[in-house]
């Protein structure tokens, strides 16, 4: 191949597309895919990292009381934190699709706000706000005569806390992805539905949430993914107390990993939803690709 | 005159190779620090402001002396920064030659630490024993891994309002634990934890509550020191788990009454909430270093000239201290021992620890006996007179690691995974049985002895 046919070559779009898309490729392969196989490795070694144990240091998980605690927490802290953040994503979208255009843009840079602060930064700013002794909350509850409340310190109030954080610091990416998908939907499908005298809920039913359930279905999988290996939120504010009822996998891991020595049980920890979470996306995406095909 | 021919064969040539690098390998390989080059160290970072820009003096200082390029990366533990570089190193076998070990990253670095039994054996030999607690942290395996640190070593003592506890418990604790050798036997023998919960009801009475941490946080190992006093032992020496015992039991109850006259927030406290407490003058007593003292001095001296710095109180089995050794290490990977070794003792000399404890304003308690003895910083130290003559321990007091006296593996991960303080938590706070909280404890005990 001389130097002409070299350069035919890689100018095909294809190859163009190959060669500007390797820096992220290489960045994926470094970053992700080698720590993700190298802490497969890991799981498999025992606690000293001198002997392949196989799926002992699963199989030792399932035994411990705690790390089923940590498993129903994370399930619960993820549902209900998705749950909500789609909810108030959706209602914020919504209304802010509501407002005249020029009204728009304040509104829609002041709610990303939370989203666009580095997470450990803001969750400091929360940790002031709930702070066990010494709250600017209970602060204010009590000039108001109303008895503090123990945010950190009592389990039903620090998962509260945790979860509200979390919904706080997430729910303007909904807003902004269904704010998108909103606009996307032609303006003709709510004049027909008006002619036919069809009203604000028929509407939402039956034209909004269809031509949105793509969108809805990829943010929510994105925002289980990511709520699922939450980590600062619960290290800033709880450390995973008050008596380990607020650990995530995330946060588990790393007492169990890093603080505590055992990197092999810690990285079977964070390791231990991959599979469930691999299930729930290859149903998720089939579904969207699915319903792509039948529009 | 026949000259024999000179023929070297290849045989000849690796016998002859062989030959010297024999003696290359026999030789005692000599190498002071005089001759080494670089030294890097990753050194644990000072609360107290000042006291780093000393200690890289002295060690500035010692390199320029030794014609050795001393290099020191100042590591702050906030946010496990110290650990996570310590577990990096540890797991790339490179990065500085010298590194702190606080507490347990001796039993969790062992494997790539040098063994420096010649040097601590040295400093013994020169300056004394070392404290007991300091041969439990980092004498592992048969070998020491740790040298005494300069820096970062200290032992929690009660830090008290003597005038709240005199009005409301009508406890002199100035008279108890004066700030000289005339200390009262009879009064500090009744200095019990008995005598510590009818004082603890009264100032909680009074609106000024004892407050110490029962989250997972490392202040958390009050309970620990407390658990010795009782003599309650999650696992004992021979590294069997014995959680479930009467003195186990003994000291639940104990604590059940006690965190009875407790901040309810105690449960979510941090390593930082404990100063805070007694420094806004709401708390009455903490278990702390002598850094609340000199914060408070600054933010708040009417708190602090009423502060005084005084002895645990005594359980049925003894009066224990919470300890919270620091040690140097050599990494197994360092590329400059002999110098490594050699800064390792310059160290240990008094002059230096009398800097660094002065640096520390009395913060730090050297590891080495005969240092703490005779230090002028704790006398010195005011306001009020005499406030951490107390400080380092004067009386009968001794110091306990956390976990103690389960082999140090399994003391660290009890530690680590705050067992102690989880279980006391679910039982005084959760509601949880006696029998319940101890049963959990197994099954985590049985946990974190997993080979």
């Amino acid at each position: 191949m001389n130097i002409n046919n070299l350069l035919i070559w890689l100018k095909q779009k294809p190859r163009i597309a190959f060669f500007m898309c390797l820096p992220l490729i290489l960045m994926v392969a470094c970053l992700i895919i080698y720590p993700f196989f190298y802490s497969i490795f890991l799981a498999t070694l025992n606690k000293a990292e001198t002997k392949f144990v196989g799926l002992a240091n699963f199989l030792f998980l399932f035994k411990r009381e705690t790390f089923w605690l940590v498993v129903q927490q994370s399930i619960f802290f993820a549902l209900v934190a998705v749950f909500f953040k789609a909810l108030i994503g959706f209602i914020a979208a919504h209304s802010i699709n509501e407002l005249p255009s020029k009204g728009q843009r304040k509104w829609r840079g002041m709610l990303l706000i939370p989203w666009v602060i580095p997470p450990a930064l803001s969750t400091l700013g929360w940790w002031w706000l709930f702070e066990p002794t010494y709250s600017a909350l209970n602060w204010a509850l009590e000039k108001l005569s109303i008895d503090a409340i123990p945010w950190l310190s009592e389990t039903f109030w620090a998962r509260f806390s945790i979860i509200l954080v979390n919904i706080w610091v997430g729910a303007p990416f909904f807003l902004i992805m269904y704010l998108a998908a909103l606009k996307s939907i032609p303006e003709d499908l709510y004049e027909a539905a008006s002619i036919d005298g069809a009203n604000y809920w028929q509407k939402l039913f039956f034209i909004t949430l269809p031509m949105m359930k793509n969108i809805i279905s990829i943010t929510i999988l994105f925002s289980i993914i990511v709520t699922f290996a939450n980590f600062d939120i619960v290290r800033v504010l709880t450390r995973g107390g008050p008596i380990d009822t607020t650990h995530l996998f995330a946060t588990y891991a790393f007492r169990v990993g890093i603080e505590s020595g055992d990197i092999p049980l810690g990285a079977a920890v964070s390791l231990f939803m991959f599979p469930v979470l691999a299930v729930l996306s290859f149903i998720i995406l089939r579904n969207v690709r699915k319903r792509t095909n039948e529009v | 005159m026949e000259l024999k021919k000179a023929y070297l064969n290849r045989r000849k040539f690796v016998k002859g190779i062989s030959a010297a690098g024999g003696y290359t390998i026999a030789a005692p390989y000599v190498k002071t620090a005089h001759s080494a080059g670089k030294l890097l160290l990753g050194i644990w970072s000072h609360w107290i402001p000042g006291a780093d820009d000393k200690l890289r003096h002295i060690l500035v200082k010692w390199g320029e002396k030794n014609g050795v390029e001393v290099k020191v990366d100042f590591i702050t533990s906030i946010g496990n920064k110290l650990l996570l570089t310590a577990q990096a190193e540890s797991r790339a076998q490179t990065g500085h030659d010298i590194f702190s070990l606080p507490t347990w990253f001796g039993t969790m670095f062992k494997h790539r630490l040098e063994p420096i039994d010649d040097v601590v054996e040295d400093i013994i030999n020169k300056h004394g024993p070392l404290l007991d607690s300091a041969r439990f942290y980092a004498h592992l395996d048969g070998h020491w891994r740790g040298a005494p640190a300069p820096t970062g070593s200290f032992f929690d003592s009660f830090v008290s309002r003597f005038d709240l506890f005199k009005e409301h418990a009508g406890i002199d604790l100035k008279e108890m634990f004066p700030a000289n050798e005339n200390r009262n036997k009879e009064l500090i023998n009744n200095w019990t934890y008995d005598t510590f919960l009818i004082a603890a009801e009264k100032l909680y009475n009074a609106g000024r509550p004892f407050g110490a941490t029962i989250g997972a946080t490392p202040d958390s190992r009050w309970l620990s020191s407390l658990f010795t006093a009782y003599g309650a032992e999650l696992v004992n020496k021979d590294g069997d788990i014995s959680v479930d015992s009467d003195s186990v039991r003994e000291v639940l109850e104990y604590l059940k009454k006690l965190t009875e006259f407790m901040p309810k927030s105690v449960y979510a406290w941090d390593d930082s909430s404990n100063n805070r407490w007694i420094i806004s003058g709401e708390g009455s007593v903490i278990s702390n270093p002598a850094s609340a003292w000199a914060v408070a001095k600054r933010d708040n001296p009417d708190v602090a000239k009423n502060l005084w710095h005084h002895d645990a109180p005594r359980g049925p089995k003894g009066r224990f201290r919470p300890d919270n050794s620091q040690f140097w290490g050599i990494w197994s990977f360092a590329q400059n021992k002999s110098a490594a070794k050699d800064l390792l003792r310059y160290v240990s000399e008094k002059p230096v620890v009398d800097a660094c404890v002065e640096a520390s304003q009395g913060y730090d308690i050297p590891l080495i006996i005969s240092h703490f003895k005779d230090n002028q910083t704790w006398v010195d130290a005011s306001p009020p007179d005499g406030v951490l003559y107390n400080y380092p321990m004067r009386g009968d007091e001794v110091p306990v690691a956390p976990g103690y006296p389960a082999p140090p593996e399994i003391a660290s991960q009890i530690t680590t995974q705050y067992i102690i303080a989880n279980l006391v938590a679910r039982i005084t706070s959760k509601g949880q049985s006696i029998k319940k909280g101890i049963r959990w404890a197994e099954n985590e005990l049985e946990g974190i002895m997993r080979g």
